[in-house]
């Protein structure tokens, strides 16, 4: 137990390093590999979850040398649910890959599959840290990783991997100045060691500008409004399995990191009243959730309008951390969670599409589908409707919580946008629920080869992942007071 | 709030003209990656801005007179406050280390998209991805 928090990244870096050693010939081992290798990680990740609840913060001392002055990885609540949320939906996407992987890049498992082991095992590093810099490398593991990643799929996917390799180059590079300017002032990069040192020395000017470059930073990997520009490209043309894996977690993780710095590393004088950055977050959140909603509609193709509805869900956690209170922040861990687990069952539905149809282009979707692929078809429903917020799907308690943390505040801006913004998630979702339930297949002639393609219903290993995720997300919708009380509750920090 | 004492021009330009010379390097790096066409030259942009916080690093760890932190009598310097913090220097090593590897994968990403599309201009590169 005592050495889960190395163990939890470590195991995704072993798969990548074996799964260079594998036969070429054998082209199912390495996902055989990656699944089994994640299962691993998902097994500690529980444990951990299940440790930290029942007896507190696991701390681990790489090398053995004490934290100010050697690395400290650090397992607590908010880290630990982190890792189980990363974890879980890593393995049904990676599940579900098998086909597609064999279908939309055949002959490539290996190099795939050992990006996928580094980006999950880059992510973790990125949880399970407590120091600054470490904190750094592992989020450029992660952000290397997923450019090759983005780089994979359609025949313009490198155009924007290399334009999401400029600007996730210009994020990592001012989180790192600002570390530069914090580290300078504090001379420490533990986290703890630098949240103490912060409160006993005036504020100066360096420290102000360190903060503001790190929240910057983060902010573009997050894809934060208005520094998402790097996203709906590269989501669209990926391969269906790397969006399935990046969209869910990427930016999550990125807004983790936020959560971190914002309320556990910096006093929250210096991010309220010193400098509004909590206010800003709040704000930009607010403006992303209107724009990527309207520009969502405003796209034909499914994965295109997933990707802009991701800007305006990630936009929502921003809104819940920028409420800078309890309830707030209950609502931003919450949606990290259910965002995670709808935007994964999404993505995996519109590949269960490409799969069979061989298109995932909302104009020529029409009942047929719902004919041929009744449970791809139920699962996109649920999802859809979580994404509105309608109970008792997982998706309205996350907004519950930001509304009624907003109304705490009288933040009239806040409730509004986000009881605008469903609407707006309501138009584009029943623009494709109604192709899929009511418009008859003889309207176009030239629809009937497709048709024809769509023989039946996605292959067993890639139901079924679609499946459970869309039951998690009712599962978690009826189980949410019980996340909140014995799993949310404990990660909130003292102060606040 | 922010200035806590009186800063003149002249201490703000002659104590901090290493900063200056850094903070023009970041500025040519980032006009690089965001104003160039030409991809090449964004990613050659992209390393400028990196050497830029590479050196920002160094800098901070600079002190007149002192000296390589290794504990040894002969060279006359066992005393501590005369060491230089080696720690930036580490950090860089690690640093540089990341640059070379997304240099690496945005040279390999050019080299796919010259073959794809023949070109590595950004306007030819939009008309030809339509």
């Amino acid at each position: 137990m005592r050495h889960l928090p190395v163990f939890i990244p470590l195991i995704f870096f072993l798969g990548a390093l074996l799964m260079a050693l594998l036969p070429r010939r054998r082209t199912s081992l390495p996902h055989t590999l990656a699944v089994a290798a994640t299962f691993g990680g998902w097994v500690f990740s529980i444990l951990g979850l299940g440790t930290v609840i029942a007896s507190g913060t696991i701390r681990y001392h790489l090398g053995g040398w004490q934290p100010p002055i050697g690395i400290e990885l650090s397992l607590d609540a908010l880290s630990a649910f982190m890792c189980a949320v990363v974890t879980t939906v890593s393995l049904l996407v990676l599940i579900h890959s098998k086909c597609v992987a064999a279908n939309e890049h055949p002959g490539k498992a290996v190099p795939f599959y050992s990006a996928t082991m580094l980006l999950i095992g880059g992510l973790l590093g990125i949880i399970v840290t407590a120091d600054l810099f470490n904190l750094y490398v592992f989020l450029e593991i992660s952000s290397l990783a997923s450019y090759a990643l983005v780089a994979i799929g359609d025949k313009r996917a490198p155009v924007s991997a290399f334009r999401y390799l400029i600007l996730g180059t210009v994020g990592a590079s001012f989180y790192l100045l600002g570390l530069g300017f914090i580290f300078i002032v504090t001379g420490s990069l533990n986290m703890a060691d630098v949240a103490s040192i912060l409160p006993q020395i005036t504020t100066t000017p360096p420290i102000l500008i360190g903060v503001i470059l790190m929240v910057i930073g983060i902010g573009v990997k997050m894809a934060l409004f208005p520094l998402h520009g790097w996203l709906p490209d590269a989501y669209t043309y990926a391969s269906s399995t790397s969006t399935a894996l990046i969209a869910p977690i990427g930016t999550k993780v990125a807004a983790y990191v936020l959560i971190r710095l914002l309320f556990f590393v910096f006093e929250k004088d210096l991010v309220t009243i010193e400098i509004p950055v909590l206010k800003t977050i709040g704000y930009l959140g607010a403006a992303g959730i209107i724009a990527g909603s309207i520009l969502a509609i405003a796209q034909h193709d499914l994965k295109r309008m997933l990707a802009y509805s991701s800007v305006a869900q990630i936009s929502y956690i921003a809104l819940g951390i920028g409420l800078g209170s309890t309830l707030g922040l209950i609502g931003a861990i919450l949606h990290v969670l259910n965002h995670a687990f709808m935007k994964a069952c999404l993505f995996l539905v519109s590949a269960n599409f490409l799969t069979k149809l061989g298109h995932a282009d909302i104009s020529r979707l029409d009942n047929s589908v719902r004919l041929k692929m009744p449970w791809t078809a139920a699962a996109f429903t649920v999802a859809a409707i979580s994404m509105i917020g309608l109970p008792p799907t997982a998706g309205f308690f996350s907004k519950w919580y930001l509304v009624i943390g907003s109304f705490e505040q009288s933040n009239w801006v806040f409730i509004t946008v986000i009881l605008v913004s469903s609407l707006l998630n309501a138009v584009y979702f029943f623009r494709v629920l109604e192709k899929i339930y009511l418009r008859s297949n003889e309207q176009k002639a030239e629809d009937k080869e497709t048709t024809a393609f769509a023989s039946s219903e996605a292959p067993a290993s890639m139901l079924y992942p679609t499946l459970i995720l869309s039951a998690g997300l009712l599962v978690l919708g009826l189980g949410n007071v019980f996340i909140v009380e014995h799993v949310i509750k404990l990660m909130i920090p003292p102060n606040l | 709030m922010i200035f806590q004492k009186e800063a003149t021009m002249r201490d703000l330009i002659g104590g901090h003209y290493p900063y200056w010379c850094v903070l023009l390097l970041m500025g040519i790096g980032l006009w690089g990656m965001l104003m160039k066409r030409n991809l090449v030259k964004k990613l050659i942009g992209m390393t400028i801005f990196q050497s830029a916080i590479i050196l920002f690093f160094i800098i901070s760890a600079f002190k007149y007179g002192a000296t390589v932190p290794i504990l040894d009598k002969q060279l006359g310097v066992d005393d501590p406050t005369k060491y230089i913090n080696p720690l930036p220097h580490t950090l860089m090593l690690t640093a540089i280390v990341v640059g070379v590897a997304i240099v690496g994968v945005g040279l390999a990403l050019l080299i796919l998209i010259y073959r794809r599309f023949h070109t590595v201009e950004e306007d030819v590169l939009i008309e030809r991805m339509k």
